[in-house]
């Protein structure tokens, strides 16, 4: 036995003379300490991690199947439902573990948002993760298109002719996006290699670099306390423990499989979440002549909907138009520059002031009502719930400057607590 | 810490976990199957063979499985020289059982005499071989008794697509299921006695 | 935390269930089976037969459809397949040319393999083949409650008969929302309503005309039923495989937890510790 051991730790010290692995095992897995007093809300990054593995895989295999032609398109996925051997399985993993994907991605900010965990030194951290996060919009609008359903027809439509929004330029833009005068197989063609292939690349990389920036500091925790200020005689953090294996099965394992029970009960019992993940007017090919009654994008866009059709009167000489699409994508901007928004000198929620916690809740709340309104017909009350909404969205950005440099804040303990 | 505890219940952890990978490899294997639409294009099919010369051949013709099928009507100067030179065969006998149904375990390999079967995959890497049917000297044979000649590695087969010794091809070429429906319709890929 | 989020997913699932025609006319619910494989045959006979003319199921494959079914294939192709050259395992096609459809009926008659999943379930055209009445304003003497002036005619007159709109007696409502009787004869105190009203009070306006149709009210509503049931089918045929592997699934996956958590257990009592 000792021999074997043996042989393996030359093999080892071989490979490690030539490749770090060992080294780099060491500082991403059993050497990188994670505070011990993670909760509930440090299971969504590992999860994002499980989805994007499970949409990596089913999406390579739907793609041996998928036919990216406008004629070939629709049946091919048909195809894939029922002649296919377990096509349906595929097809559903992949769909449902769209919405997934961004189920876990937004509780993930969430928790970013209510411990701080964008604030010094975690910047870039948080840069890099809304831009997974743009990434991603990109990913599921782009994917969105492939079934070449009317939804998926007409969402697109909608989306694309956004970019007709943009002063001078807008049709053009709209035009060269397409590459036809309406949505056609062309349009589709080129989606299908952004979906497959371009933004997925780009993905990877971006979640390396997030990982990569998130090991270099450190993880933060809820109480936003800072572990290595106290070490112990070998220079580990005193409320630190090593992310393997104390946190991967400790704490990820258990949760991973909690989160498919969730996960596997929507696949095989509610895979089309009652028209909320797979759209009911998507059940029959794209037509050019016929647009369906509601245009709704999928209920992950729909906050970001919502804010684009609130903006309903034209202002200093632009059209509403026009400033529907500056404020949606003003609404994305705004994350990204969180970290330098917030002033206050603590970290969690739990020791910030009230007017920070009152902030948070009433901006979720918003947040809600505005993903709701999204997939409503709009009315004149809706419309102007949905401007109220829109303002207090921006108002939590906007006037963090403000409300988390006035207020009280608790004292922050020395080491974590539980 | 009981180390006892933990070891077990990394096994068994382990263990299931295991088996859950292994479910959900399941439909990611099983999608390599072939789809029900390539089974209904590998459904049997029926040919006109009426029209069909001695001496002549239809095919490939994209046929049964989409594999390339030959169908060979051998004349009475071609079936006479046909065994006549069978110690140049690696298997004469056509004794390798899975080249063949049993009903074409026979000298002609064949169910009718004068009509051949086969499918035209070199049995080599799969190359489709040629049909050389006229008995004349040839570039690959100087004794060539009619037959079918691959291009990709030289392998020979006989007029009952029986392979010569010396050839890289192991076995003689495959004759596929068949039977006939009066004399000018086969129908390839179903036995005799079914349907 | 996770139960909260997960009731918190269903309710707005629930909430989504917005069950009428786009005409305003409120659909009648059924309950589909598909482990009811007699109403599943039924459905495939009367669509085979009175529907596949003019509608496709083209992403739909004999040979699976008898599979699932329970319809042997040799029986399939003998009574259900009228075209000699099809084969099992084809898909099921007709031959209907759109630009002559267009010409007959005003629109190309849609492909309904999915039809039911494009309604949100099968109850839309379960009330839809019940709605027929006669209009002789219309191209084929027939209009439709819940899809209005639509160009089909009614291709199951000949089972249900004909249907017109009438106006009906029904107990008049009292300020209390209760139904009101004679105080002497206990019997109903009526009014005629029509149209819309009738609907509003959940009755239907359409009356049968006597001695029309071959069927029964109840034998036409079990061809209806079937039919429907058997387009619920082919909208989603892996729908039965799906939910039986999911309940092992599961199952699976419940098991799985007790040991993952009974792990983790062992490993987070040792965050207290000094490492």
């Amino acid at each position: 036995m000792a021999t074997l051991e043996q042989q393996f730790k030359d093999i080892m010290r071989w490979v490690d003379d030539r490749l770090p692995v060992t080294e780099t095992y060491e500082k991403h897995m059993s050497k990188y300490y994670a505070p011990k007093n993670f909760n509930f809300w440090y299971i969504f990054g590992v999860l994002a991690f499980v989805v994007l593995v499970n949409q990596l895989l089913t999406g390579i295999w739907l793609t041996m199947n998928y036919v990216p032609t406008g004629e070939g398109a629709f049946a091919s996925v048909e195809y894939i439902m029922r002649d296919v051997e377990f096509g349906w399985l595929l097809r559903y993993m992949h769909s449902t573990g769209a919405s997934a994907f961004f189920v876990v991605v937004y509780l993930h900010m969430f928790r970013g948002l209510m411990y701080g965990s964008y604030q010094k030194p975690r910047e870039l951290i948080w840069v890099f993760g809304m831009f997974i996060y743009l990434a991603l919009m990109a990913e599921g609008f782009f994917g969105y298109l492939l079934p070449w359903g009317n939804m998926s027809y007409w969402g697109a439509q909608v989306i694309v002719s956004l970019a007709s929004a943009v002063p001078v330029w807008g049709d053009d833009i709209a035009l060269w996006v397409r590459g036809d005068f309406n949505m056609s197989g062309v349009t589709l063609n080129r989606f299908f290699a952004l979906h497959v292939v371009a933004v997925p690349i780009v993905l990877l990389v971006l979640v390396a670099l997030h990982i990569l920036a998130l090991h270099e500091v450190g993880s933060n925790n809820p109480d936003g306390v800072d572990i290595k200020k106290h070490l112990d005689d070998n220079g580990r953090p005193l409320d630190g423990i090593p992310f393997h294996p104390y946190y991967t099965i400790g704490h990820d394992l258990p949760g991973i499989v909690l989160f498919l029970i969730v996960f596997c009960a929507v696949i095989f019992f509610f895979p089309d979440g009652n028209g909320m993940f797979l759209e009911h007017p998507n059940y029959e090919p794209a037509d050019p002549l016929k647009t369906p009654a509601l245009i709704a994008p999928v209920w992950y866009y729909t906050p970001f909907y919502s804010m684009l059709r609130a903006a309903t009167f034209p202002l200093f000489g632009m059209t509403a138009k026009f400033w529907g699409l500056v404020v949606m994508a003003g609404a994305i901007a705004i994350l990204f520059v969180v970290p330098w928004l917030d002033k206050s000198p603590v970290k969690s929620m739990r020791y910030k002031g009230l007017a920070s916690k009152l902030f948070l809740a009433i901006f979720v709340v918003a947040f809600f009502i505005l993903g709701w309104l999204g997939m409503q017909h709009p009315t004149p009350a809706k419309t102007i719930l949905a401007q109220v909404c829109t303002a207090i969205y921006f108002a939590y950005f906007l006037l963090m400057p403000w409300y988390t440099s006035v207020e009280k804040t608790k004292p922050v303990p020395e080491r974590v607590t539980f | 810490m009981n180390k006892g505890r933990r070891n077990f219940l990394i096994g068994a952890t382990s263990v299931v976990g295991t088996a859950g990978v292994v479910g959900v490899a399941v439909p990611f294997v099983g999608s390599w199957n072939p789809s029900a639409k390539a089974l209904a294009a590998g459904a049997p099919i029926k040919i006109d063979i009426s029209k069909l010369s001695e001496g002549d051949m239809i095919g490939p013709i994209p046929a049964w499985r989409d594999k390339p099928v030959f169908v060979v009507k051998r004349s009475a100067a071609m079936l006479e020289k046909l065994n006549s030179e069978n110690n140049r065969l690696a298997d004469p006998d056509s004794a390798e059982e899975k080249q063949q149904p049993a009903y074409a375990q026979n000298a002609t390999r064949s169910l009718r005499e004068d009509v051949l079967v086969l499918i035209g995959l070199c049995t080599h890497l799969g190359c489709s071989p040629k049909f050389y049917p006229k008995i004349t000297p040839e570039d690959f044979d100087p004794n060539w008794l009619g037959g079918f000649y691959c291009p990709c590695h030289g392998s020979k087969f006989d007029l009952a697509g029986r392979v010569y010794k010396g050839v890289p091809a192991p076995t003689n070429l495959e004759v596929p299921p068949h039977r006939y429906e009066g004399d000018s319709v086969l129908i390839i890929g179903e036995d005799e006695g079914a349907a | 935390m996770l139960r909260l989020i997960s009731v918190t997913l269903l309710t707005l699932l629930m909430s989504f269930s917005v069950q009428a025609a786009e005409s305003g006319y409120p659909l009648e619910h059924m309950e589909p089976d598909l482990h009811d494989q007699a109403s599943l045959q039924r459905g495939a006979k009367t669509y085979l037969n009175y529907c596949m003319a003019c509608h496709s199921l083209k992403y739909q494959r004999y040979k699976r459809t008898a599979a699932d079914i329970g319809i042997p294939e040799d029986l399939m192709l003998e009574h259900l397949i009228f075209d000699p050259e099809t084969k099992i395992g084809d898909l099921m096609t007709n031959n209907m040319k759109i630009a002559t459809a267009k010409n007959w009926f005003g629109a190309a008659p849609p492909d309904l393999t999915m039809y039911s999943n494009l309604k949100g379930g099968p109850d839309y055209l379960y009330t839809y083949l019940k709605s027929f009445y006669q209009d002789e304003t219309r191209p084929f003497g027939v209009n439709n409650l819940v899809f209005e002036n639509v160009g089909m005619p009614h291709v199951l007159m000949e089972l249900q008969g004909m249907q017109v709109k009438t106006c009906k007696d029904v107990p008049r409502l009292a300020a209390n929302g209760g139904e009101m009787r004679d105080p002497l004869t206990n019997d109903y105190i009526t009014e005629k309503l029509c149209g819309d009203e009738l609907v509003h009070r959940g009755f239907s306006p359409l009356t049968h005309v006597e001695g029309t149709g071959s069927l029964s009210a109840e034998e036409y509503d079990q061809v209806v039923y079937d039919l429907s049931n058997f387009l619920y089918y082919t909208g989603e045929p892996a729908r039965l495989q799906r939910t039986t592997i999911g309940g092992y699934v599961l199952l699976f996956l419940a098991f799985f937890y007790v040991f993952a958590w009974l792990l983790g257990r062992e490993y987070h009592k040792e965050f207290h510790r000094e490492h």
